[in-house]
This record gives C-alpha cells, sequence and structure tokens, in this order.
C-alpha cells in the first residue's frame, strides 16, 4: 500500500474558496447584522450616534461575554441555564463582601471563584455523576439563584467606587467603545483560538458530533466537559461583576432571564442545538444581530412586547431555516434524479 | 388449538426462491432459497454475516426484495410492512422481545387488537381467559394479570409464541431465540415448539448451537455469504458436513499470509476480570504476530478489547505494554503507551461521520501535530494527506465528510487515524464487516504487512476464513473466558467451532 506508483492525490477541499467563505451560516449572519445596522441608520432617528453605540454595547456586553463558553458548552452537546443565576450570585457576593468591609479588588475575585465553583458543581454533576446537563442546570439555575436572594434578600447594594464604576461604563477616550469591550475582544481572541485553533477545541467539535467516537479515539469527554462549565461559571461570575458595577447596583435578581437571551443568541449565531456546529464569528454576530435590532426598534418607539415578538421569530426563522434548505435541496436532488432517470 | 393443518402437506406454508437483497453497495443476499413445510422445524444456519438475518426480515416485511420471489401457502405475495405479514400469519420472535414493560401480559398479548365489550370497552375478562386458555395448553405457568416487567427473556419469549397464537399464526420465526436461555428454559421452549409443530405450523429455527438444531429440527438449510448452499434432512447430515458448508471456502487463497519474525511480547494481558462479562483473561501477543479472538457473538471478545483500551472498566487484572502498566479506564493512557482500537461499530465508535476526513485521520495525533499550541489548517491537511495517500483512502477531498465515504474507505479512515499513532499494538474488531470483498483483501494484506514490521496484532473476527487466514495463533473466547489456545498449525474450522460453543473442561 506504500507503492509509490499508486499514491492518490487528494485535494484540502472539494469546493472553491469562495463557495467556502460566502454560503455559510455565519456569513449570512454577519450580512443580516450589516444590513439591519445599515437600515436602522438609515431609517431610525437617533439611531447613527456615538452614544446609541455606546449603550447598544455596553447592553450586550454581558450577553457577549457569556456567549462565549455557552458556544463551547453548547458544540458539545450539553447546556448550561444556570448562568443567569451564576450572575445575580457573583453580584450578590461582590456587594455583600464589598458592604462588609473586604476590599473591592478582592471581593471581584472571590465572586469570580465563586463562579468557576459553581461551574465546577454543574460540571460534576454532568460528566460525574451522569445527569443531562439540561436537567442539571435546571436544578442550579433554581439553587444559585436561590442563594444569591438568601444572602442580600430583596435589598440591594449600591454604594460602589467611583474608580470601578467608571472602568465597567467608560469608554476608550475619544471612541464609543467602552473598556469591558476590549476585555470582551481580548477573551474572544482567546475562545476563538481554543475552539477552532487548539487540539482541545477539535475535541470539543468530535465530542459535539459523537461521544462515543471521540471516547474511542483518546479524546477526555468527561474532562473536556468539566472544564468547559467551569469556563462559563467564571466567565458568568464576571459578566456579574460587569452587572453589578454597570448599573450600580447588586440585587438578588440581576439579570433574571439572561441565560435565554444567551441560548437563543448562540443558536442564532450559528451553532447546533443538537451539538458539533457552529463558530465563534457567527455568535458574536448573532448576539449583535438581536441587539442592533432591540436597541432600534427602542428608538423607533416599539414596545418591549413587541420587540420581544420580532426577535422570538427571528430566532425561530433561524433555527428552522438549515431545515427548510436540506429540504429544498433534497427535492430539488430528487427531482433531478427522477428526470435523468425518466430519459429514454 | 385455533392453527388447524389447514392446506396439505404437500404445499409448502413458505418458499422462497432466488431472493436477493442490496444495501448501497452491499450485498447483504444474493440468492436466497427457502421451503418451510407444515408441520416442520426447519433449521437456518450459517455464519455471521451470510444473511440470515436479512432473509428473516424480508419474510417479515421489515426490507423488502430486491429480486427473487416468496411464495404463501403456494401464492405469491409482497409484504410491504411488518402489519402485512402478521396479518397473513407470520410471527418473528427475536432474540431480545419487546414488550410494554409496565402493562399485563394479557395486554401486552393482545396490544393493539383488544377483544371489544358495548361501547367499545375493553373486555378485560375475555382477554385473560384467552391467554390463561394458551398457557394452560402451551403447559406454561404464568398469571396473565402481571405486568411483564421482571419476567426472564425465555418469559417474555413464550409471550411472544402466546400473542403468535393468538394471532392463528401459520409461520413461527425464531431469530436465535435461545442465545439467552438456561437449559431448563430452553427445554420448555423446544416443548412448546414441538406442539405447535405437531398442530400444522411451519417453525424456522436459527441458532448458533449445533446440538440444539440436532435435538429440534427435522430439516436444515445452511447459507453462506449470502447465498443458498444445501438443504437437508437432518437425519442425513453430521456437525462436521454442516461446518464445511457453513464455511466452506478457499481459505488459503483469499489469505495471503505474510511470514513474519516473532519478536518479544508486547501487549500483556493478565488475570483480566469484569462481573458479567468476562474472567480470568490472561494472554500476551507479541511483536510481529496477529492473535485471532474467535468465539460467537457476546462471547465478550469486544468487552475485553475494550477493557485492554481502556474505553470499558475491569474490576482485576492488569493490562501492559512492553512492562509498562496501562491505566484503568484510561484510552488517553493506553494510546499514549501504544495501543490503538480500530472498534466493532464503525459508524459510532470508529469515526465521526459528520467531520470531515481530514479531522478524523488527525483526531488521535491532534496534539502532536500542534505547533505551538496551536493547529492552523495546513498542519492537519499535510499529515491527513500522507496517511490517506498510504491507506489509499478513496476521496476527491480531504474536507469531504467521512459519512459519504463506503464502508470500506471509512474502515481505511479510522486504520489511518491509529496507524498515524504509530502504535506498537493494533486491536482491530471485525476488521472486514461490511466491507466490499475487494477492500477486504486491502485490509487483510496491510494487517500482515504491518505485523511483518513488527506490529502486535489482536484481531477479533466472527469470521472463521479470516481467523484461520490470518492468525498465527487463536484464542477462542465461550462466555467470557478463554476456553482454548489453537496455535494455526492445528486450528480448524471444526475445532474453533466446538470450543466457542462448549464450555472449557468440554472442549480440553
Amino acid at each position: 500500500m506504500t507503492d509509490a506508483t499508486t499514491v492518490r492525490t487528494y485535494r484540502d477541499y472539494g469546493q472553491p474558496l469562495w463557495r467556502r467563505i460566502l454560503l455559510t451560516r455565519e456569513t449570512g449572519i454577519i450580512a443580516a447584522l450589516a444590513a439591519v445596522f445599515a437600515v436602522s441608520a438609515a431609517s431610525v432617528p437617533n439611531f447613527a450616534s456615538e452614544l446609541t453605540l455606546q449603550y447598544l454595547l455596553l447592553d450586550t456586553a454581558a450577553i457577549l461575554l457569556i456567549a462565549l463558553p455557552m458556544t463551547m458548552v453548547i458544540v458539545t452537546g450539553e447546556i448550561d441555564l444556570s448562568v443567569a443565576s451564576v450572575v445575580g450570585l457573583s453580584s450578590v457576593l461582590v456587594g455583600v463582601l464589598y458592604q462588609g468591609g473586604v476590599p473591592m479588588a478582592l471581593a471581584a475575585l472571590i465572586a469570580v471563584a465563586a463562579g468557576a465553583v459553581a461551574g465546577a458543581f454543574n460540571g460534576f454533576l454532568v460528566t460525574v455523576v451522569g445527569l443531562p446537563s439540561l436537567a442539571v442546570t435546571i436544578g442550579t439555575l433554581a439553587l444559585y439563584r436561590g442563594l444569591a436572594v438568601g444572602l442580600l434578600g430583596t435589598t440591594a447594594v449600591t454604594d460602589f467606587p467611583d474608580g470601578w464604576r467608571d472602568a465597567a461604563t467608560g469608554t476608550i477616550p475619544g471612541t464609543p467603545i467602552p473598556w469591558v469591550i476590549v476585555v470582551f475582544g481580548v477573551l474572544a481572541v482567546a475562545f476563538g483560538l481554543l475552539l477552532h485553533f487548539t487540539p482541545f477545541g477539535r475535541g470539543v467539535f468530535a465530542i459535539g458530533l459523537s461521544d462515543s467516537a471521540a471516547a474511542f479515539s483518546g479524546i477526555r469527554v468527561g474532562r473536556t466537559k468539566l472544564i468547559l462549565f467551569v469556563l462559563t461559571g467564571t466567565v458568568s461570575a464576571f459578566a456579574g461583576i460587569y452587572f453589578t458595577l454597570r448599573y450600580g447596583s447588586a440585587r438578588g435578581d440581576n439579570a433574571t432571564g439572561l441565560e435565554l437571551a444567551v441560548i437563543a443568541a448562540v443558536l442564532l449565531g450559528g451553532v447546533s442545538i443538537f451539538g458539533g456546529r457552529g463558530a465563534l464569528h457567527g455568535v458574536i454576530a448573532g448576539v449583535l444581530l438581536i441587539g442592533t435590532l432591540s436597541s432600534a426598534l427602542r428608538l423607533a418607539n416599539v414596545t418591549s412586547d413587541v420587540i420581544n415578538i420580532i426577535t422570538g421569530t427571528l430566532l425561530i426563522a433561524s433555527v428552522v431555516s438549515p431545515s427548510v434548505t436540506a429540504w429544498v435541496r433534497n427535492r430539488w436532488a430528487r427531482r433531478g434524479r427522477s428526470a435523468a432517470v425518466s430519459q429514454p | 388449538m385455533t392453527t388447524p393443518p389447514t392446506q396439505g402437506h404437500s404445499t409448502p406454508a413458505l418458499k422462497l426462491k432466488d431472493v436477493a437483497k442490496a444495501f448501497g453497495s452491499v450485498v447483504a443476499l444474493k440468492r436466497a432459497d427457502l421451503t418451510l413445510a407444515h408441520g416442520s422445524i426447519h433449521a437456518l444456519i450459517g455464519e455471521n454475516g451470510a444473511g440470515k438475518s436479512t432473509l428473516v426480515k424480508i419474510i417479515a416485511g421489515v426490507y423488502q426484495r430486491d429480486a427473487g420471489t416468496l411464495e404463501y401457502d403456494g401464492e405469491p405475495v409482497d409484504f410491504a410492512s411488518t402489519a402485512d405479514s402478521k396479518a397473513a400469519g407470520i410471527a418473528v420472535i427475536y432474540q431480545e422481545p419487546t414488550l410494554f414493560p409496565d402493562l399485563s401480559v394479557a395486554e401486552n398479548v393482545f396490544m393493539g387488537r383488544q377483544p371489544l365489550r358495548s361501547l367499545g370497552r375493553i373486555d378485560t375478562r375475555a382477554m385473560r381467559e384467552q391467554v390463561a386458555a394458551i398457557f394452560s395448553e402451551l403447559g406454561v405457568d404464568i398469571d396473565p394479570d402481571r405486568p411483564t416487567r421482571g419476567l426472564s427473556i425465555a418469559d417474555q419469549q413464550l409471550i411472544e409464541i402466546a400473542k403468535a397464537i393468538s394471532l392463528d399464526a401459520k409461520v413461527l420465526i425464531m431469530d436465535e431465540p435461545t442465545a439467552a436461555l438456561s437449559g431448563v428454559e430452553v427445554e420448555r421452549l423446544f416443548t412448546v415448539a414441538r406442539s405447535l409443530r405437531d398442530q400444522g405450523c411451519a417453525i424456522m429455527f436459527i441458532s448458533h448451537r449445533f446440538d440444539e438444531v440436532f435435538a429440534l429440527c427435522d430439516t436444515v438449510t445452511v447459507m453462506r455469504d449470502g447465498e443458498y448452499i444445501a438443504t437437508s434432512p437432518i437425519a442425513d447430515t453430521t456437525v462436521e458436513a454442516m461446518v464445511r458448508q457453513m464455511v466452506g471456502r478457499d481459505v488459503e487463497a483469499l489469505f495471503p499470509k505474510v511470514e513474519s519474525e516473532i519478536g518479544d511480547v508486547v501487549l500483556r494481558v493478565d488475570g483480566l476480570h469484569q462481573t458479567g462479562e468476562f474472567t480470568d483473561v490472561s494472554f500476551d501477543v507479541r511483536a510481529g504476530e496477529i492473535v485471532a479472538l474467535a468465539g460467537l457473538v457476546g462471547a465478550g471478545r469486544s468487552e475485553i478489547a475494550r477493557a485492554i483500551f481502556g474505553v470499558d472498566p475491569y474490576e482485576g487484572g492488569t493490562v501492559s505494554v512492553g512492562g509498562n502498566t496501562v491505566r484503568r479506564k484510561d484510552p488517553a493512557d493506553a494510546m499514549r503507551k501504544g495501543i490503538a482500537l480500530v472498534p466493532e461499530d464503525r459508524r459510532h465508535q470508529g469515526v465521526v461521520l459528520e467531520s470531515s476526513v481530514a479531522r478524523n485521520v488527525t483526531m488521535a495525533i491532534r496534539r502532536t501535530l500542534a505547533r505551538g499550541g496551536l493547529l492552523w489548517g495546513g498542519i492537519e491537511n499535510t499529515a491527513a494527506r500522507e496517511w490517506a495517500a498510504r491507506l489509499e483512502v478513496k476521496t476527491a477531498a480531504l474536507d469531504a465528510e467521512s459519512g459519504t465515504l463506503s464502508g470500506g474507505n471509512q474502515q481505511k479512515v479510522v486504520l489511518a487515524k491509529w496507524l498515524a499513532t504509530h502504535p506498537r499494538v493494533l486491536i482491530i474488531d471485525e476488521p472486514t464487516r461490511g466491507i466490499d470483498v475487494g477492500t477486504k483483501a486491502e485490509v487483510h494484506r496491510l494487517l500482515s504487512t504491518l505485523a511483518s514490521q513488527g506490529l502486535a496484532v489482536l484481531m477479533i473476527s466472527s469470521e472463521l476464513p479470516e481467523v484461520l487466514g490470518m492468525a498465527d495463533r487463536i484464542l477462542v473466547v465461550h462466555e467470557g473466558r478463554i476456553t482454548a489456545h489453537l496455535p494455526r498449525e492445528t486450528a480448524t474450522a471444526e475445532n474453533i467451532m466446538f470450543a466457542a460453543t462448549h464450555a472449557a473442561e468440554e472442549a480440553a
């Protein structure tokens, strides 16, 4: 079989470059984002301003941050519904600790560590005990939220140091880009490399497509998932600190329901809920698409109910569209075949 | 009894002629003939992959035949679905019955066709009485009111048989019904089968156990490679004759064995034990040697292989490669120590079907390929191109989804993935299952060549010709134990089959 005369040659790709770049779901989402942005800028008064952009980015920053590890979790075929509760827990921890005299930096560090522990607990139940992540994180969604509300009750901590608050809401001087987006940018590059350009990331995709084939290839399925749950908890806790400082208020019910916004954006960005498929740039475009759309609609005085209906419909359309495309393609292929057969 | 001997015994109950069936490029049945007579128990035997199950599924209406004729009571018929064959009076009893565990025995028997009283109410009393009547006729003691959960497989099969009787089945097909039964249960099943035969039922019995075939059946049909080989009255045949008909190929010609120099022990398995799977498994494989694990499906061979590789756990014993002990339940460690496993279930365990050829081929070496921890497209494609070319994988592009390749080419992708890790031990489970003949020969040639280059090969195969043609030594596994240790020189289809169906003390 190593006979030199029979060596085959292989092309790297079956499709030309332009098709591989243009005909992807990610490109579609990015194009939709650009279109929504352009239409909004042209037709919605006050949309095309630096202040609107700044607030758009500040409002979506928490979702952008959590979407990074969530993408990887969903690519493995799992899900983490407890992220918003971890945001609330981390918010309350920072508030309680700071109020109790702990320096702000240390309080933040402890909150992030608590997020890692919360994620590790999710991961432990999923990978070691072997429970489905959907059930586990529905449970911890309630558990972590309960802990958060229990720690602080219905009160709020609001007197955070000005320097920290400014850091959370401030922008790069002369631009509308908040500092938190710079942090997000660094994390996005790191997560993008991890998912798309490392052996670990190759394992993540393989697990999502076939747990068992991955395990039979020596990929440590349990360990990989555990790491991802810890990352999700950690980043969610970080987002919780940002959320607290951004709104100047540590409350037990902070960010309630945010997990659905995150997951919706990840799916809109082209990640398959069944695992194994997706790309980080699509997810980022997906988060920004929903953010831009709701920001523009709000400015156009559309009520929040209607905004929810529109974004919900958009999400369903985006999740359904791949199946519809496949169905249409199938029909065409079949028609082509039967036409060929009926030729004399 | 509800089954009168309707026809004279001259018209066969079921007659298949020249039946063929292919799945894509894989031909499962080439030319199958079978004639089942009323009042007869007919054995169908053949190696794994001979086409028995495909034949059963065609009769049951699960598959539709591509060619040939099917006659039922002398009339040509087509069964478009299992409902069709059931309505005609054909009942199939599978190895593992599928009953509703929380419904009662009687409810299971009458599932979907419950007797009714006025206003469409289910007549539970009639149901219970009819089932009780069938059971008493069969001499079976099962309470019709109890739920089926917790019943033994033997009892569940009897419920399936009761269902067949209540349906007035004229043809009863039993696909390896005794595989999971104890001796007493087998006797009870045989008694029931004989009484049905005496009432005019045509029964087909599939089994790997020759003693059962002789004890129960009056006629036997042998199949091999999807083809009808012979039908004979049981009195006119012997175990030796049947095995010859089952195996019957020119083994030497199909499997040219490259002689290789046998070196030091590479893989050593010592006292491996897992309750319910395998017991006291000890053997070693030397460099340059091909050792085969032979035996029946379900004997525990794949479980042993998976335990060695660390995918499955084991409770006791050790595995070592070149003197280094391999950690339990850790495939990554087994890989590092030089073990590669090409698993049995290619589509679920071997390849990631929806992933590209390049990603699959480089999956096990992705960490060593990375430069500075990162993998850029080019690195993987370069490595994948080299290994795909060595194994002559037939694909146009490296980014083609592996699921679009043929079975044989998928197997080459799995082999490429593992050979790229430069293993010291290659465990290969059913190397040529579901592969076309041309690629089969290629895989065999490759295994021989690899062994001659010093690789230690542990091969699991249910195909006797493959075992006899490829292996230097043969270990026969029966019910989780190694029951025979046969060097190439003395191994024959007969003594392997014997050891595979008998416990160690009898085989010795």
